[in-house]
């Protein structure tokens, strides 16, 4: 599986110019387009090079720790009401399904023969994901982070700081996600000659959506054998959170292509999609510009963009990959807002009934098949079979549930 | 020709080039704005560059992007811009706008464009919209007469660089360096060269900005190009002043030292 993560599959594909259907694009300065250009023949031509391949499966078996695990999660099953399999791309090296597009993307770096990386981080798992690729392939990181998420993913900006990575917190604007992504993009205008922006998501401009979309795919790709291997059949659901949407585009792209096996993206709802306190672009937000993709976007009626909230660091932010806006309005995948009430219930009941600390993110998931599973299971008229794909793991987030729970000593 | 063709066109006969100061639309204020623009005018700068602000301004830098925040703040929609166009167009001044590309498409493309020719703007920067994500407004600002200025940069290929100018009405904007605005204590080495490949490739006047703000640099850049672009450094002056008086007078003083340097190129 992982050894040739790369091989061709069905499915949707953008156009030439990173087009999909009316989403996506490069709505960037002139500037970027040479580097975006050189990119974008640097990783079509790897595609095809065995060689790169090769030691991209490599790379992915050997030291992130893949194929991750399916595992049926029983006891969170028997609550739920279906048969749950998780997708433990938590045990991956890092914590996350992150680490597999760092590797592509440290790879072309070094293809390109560039000497420095950059990149974005909300909860910061990007960022260490990046400082830890950086280490290996000895290349200079600069990590660009919210203010507001420096501090509340304090233990995330230490580890980065140990692999060598800079991290420079971000005051303007709403010192989040966003921000930090608007910053680190005048860095690679400015730098561009021997910079290569790794950027976290299938978001961006083309080639980033299409391209980190590849990397990571390699989940679905192990997911769906996995669970023929496991049940004998396909699942009846696959889900997976939705922020940017790199995990959920990685476990969906494989199944896009089965037409009976439902997709479903959980957004951050926040305090609810009503309020003004979400991070949900597809439900809550309008078609728009934003960090060079024409995508969903949270925006006010003249396009500047809103801040968006939610209790997870990685899930804030006001935008979404331009291939999960064109799943969603062809239908193809579900997108629905979890709260973070819901949300923090879900890490609740999986930290309680399988030992496992989900990261809040990855929580989000949970909850929406928590809510699926009744609905999908009168409607089949059996118990139906779900594949979670659990993103990432909690240690990161354990200072943000501990608030939540109340459960913090005051020292701590 | 476009109003722009025609400015250039008479400062080039004059043997000197257009001093283009560019200012957020609604910073301090929709009126502080207006007041600012027109004592620009009035100190020497041949045409103004509104900005209309915008939340992630990713081609600025700090200085811009602080004043585009105030003016967001304070509550400044793309209709108010409009109204300030209007105003500083009718000092006589040309008038052309700047704006990433979100705030037109949310306005409604066709619209903005018949309402910035209403209003008597010439024409549109577009800093994050390249020519080929371009059809709506190339076809839009062709209905409505506006000029079209898409940016070149020292990292264009020839084929870009043609393409790009092809599609440029009124001027052209080559960014002077790799990264985002604000002033800088040398100019740039790289524009130069870039201004003589667009001038292998079009006969469209070229304006230089990015880094660009003190009246020797301008002479400098005025030596090489038709046309120097002054943000950051204008700006900086309102931003850093402690009261609105102090403000105007330090953008006086600063538009007329520009104003000369463009007078006395330096080749």
């Amino acid at each position: 599986m992982s050894a040739d993560a790369l091989a061709p599959v069905a499915g949707p594909q953008p156009d030439s110019a990173g087009h999909f259907g009316r989403f996506g694009g490069r709505f960037v300065p002139e500037a970027l387009v040479a580097a975006l250009d050189e990119l974008d023949g640097a990783w079509r031509t790897a595609m095809t090079d065995d060689s790169f391949r090769d030691e991209f499966g490599a790379l992915l078996r050997d030291y992130a720790g893949t194929p991750s695990l399916l595992y049926e999660a029983r006891r969170f099953s028997a609550k739920v009401g279906a048969r749950v399999l998780l997708k433990r791309e938590d045990l991956n090296h890092t914590g996350a399904h992150k680490v597999r597009n760092v590797l592509g993307q440290a790879l072309l770096t070094r293809r390109m023969g560039k000497t420095r990386v950059i990149a974005e981080t909300g909860a910061g798992q990007h960022g260490v994901a990046t400082a830890t690729a950086a280490a290996l392939f000895d290349l200079e990181c600069v990590v660009y982070m919210g203010e507001v998420d420096t501090e509340r993913q304090a233990l995330n900006v230490a580890r980065m700081r140990m692999l060598g990575a800079t991290v420079v917190p971000v005051t303007t604007g709403s010192r989040t996600l966003k921000d930090a992504m608007n910053e680190a993009m005048r860095d690679w205008v400015a730098n561009v000659d021997q910079t290569h922006y790794l950027i976290g998501t299938a978001a961006g401009p083309h080639p980033f959506p299409a391209m980190v979309r590849d990397f990571v795919r390699g989940i679905g790709d192990e997911a769906r054998q996995q669970c023929l291997d496991l049940t004998g059949a396909l699942p009846d659901a696959v889900t997976a959170c939705v922020g940017g949407g790199s995990n959920a585009l990685g476990i969906f792209h494989a199944f896009v292509p089965d037409e009976d096996v439902r997709l479903y993206g959980f957004e951050a709802g926040g305090d609810g999609v009503t309020t003004t306190r979400h991070a949900a672009s597809i439900t809550g937000g309008s078609a728009g510009v934003l960090h060079g993709a024409r995508t969903y976007v949270l925006q006010d009626a003249d396009g500047q963009t809103l801040e968006s909230h939610s209790i997870s660091a990685g899930l804030d932010y006001p935008g979404v990959g331009p291939e999960h806006a064109w799943l969603h309005d062809t239908g193809r995948a579900n997108y629905l807002p979890v709260t973070d009430d819901e949300a923090m219930a879900a890490f609740q009941l999986l930290c309680r009934t399988e030992g496992i600390i989900p990261a809040i993110e990855s929580s989000h998931a949970l909850a929406g098949t928590v809510a699926l599973a009744p609905k999908l299971a009168a409607e089949l008229g059996r118990e139906p079979t779900i594949v979670v794909n659990l993103s990432g793991r909690g240690d990161k987030d354990v200072h943000t549930a501990g608030d939540y729970f109340g459960i913090l000593d005051k020292e701590s | 020709m476009s109003r722009i063709g025609v400015a250039f066109d008479k400062a080039r006969a004059d043997g000197r080039a257009l001093l283009v100061g560019c200012m957020p639309a609604g910073f301090p204020t929709v009126e502080g704005s207006i007041a600012a623009m027109t004592a620009m005018v009035e100190a020497g700068v041949d045409v103004i560059e509104v900005e209309i602000p915008y939340s992630d301004p990713v081609m600025d830098g700090p200085v811009i992007q602080k004043a585009s925040d105030i003016a967001l703040a304070g509550g400044v929609r793309t209709a108010d811009t409009l109204r300030i166009v209007e105003a500083v167009a009718a000092t006589g001044a040309p008038v052309v706008t700047m704006t990433y590309w979100n705030p037109i498409e949310r306005y409604g493309v066709d619209v903005f464009a018949r309402d910035l020719a209403a209003a008597g703007g010439t024409g549109l920067i577009t800093p994050d919209l390249i020519p080929d994500e371009a059809d709506e407004w190339l076809a839009a600002s062709e209905a409505h007469g506006l000029d079209r200025t898409f940016l070149v940069s020292p990292s264009s290929t020839d084929a870009r660089l043609a393409m790009t100018v092809q599609h440029c009405r009124g001027f052209v904007y080559a960014t002077a360096v790799m990264g985002v605005t604000g002033a800088r204590a040398r100019t740039s080495d790289a524009a130069p060269t870039l201004v003589s490949r667009v001038r292998e490739v079009t006969d469209l006047p070229v304006g230089v900005g990015l880094g660009v703000g003190t009246g020797a640099q301008a002479g400098t850049v005025a030596g090489y190009a038709d046309g120097v672009i002054v943000g950051s450094a204008l700006v900086r002056c309102v931003l850093d002043a402690s009261s609105e008086a102090e403000g105007m007078a330090a953008l006086r003083t600063l538009s007329a030292e520009l104003a000369e340097g463009v007078r006395n190129p330096v080749r």
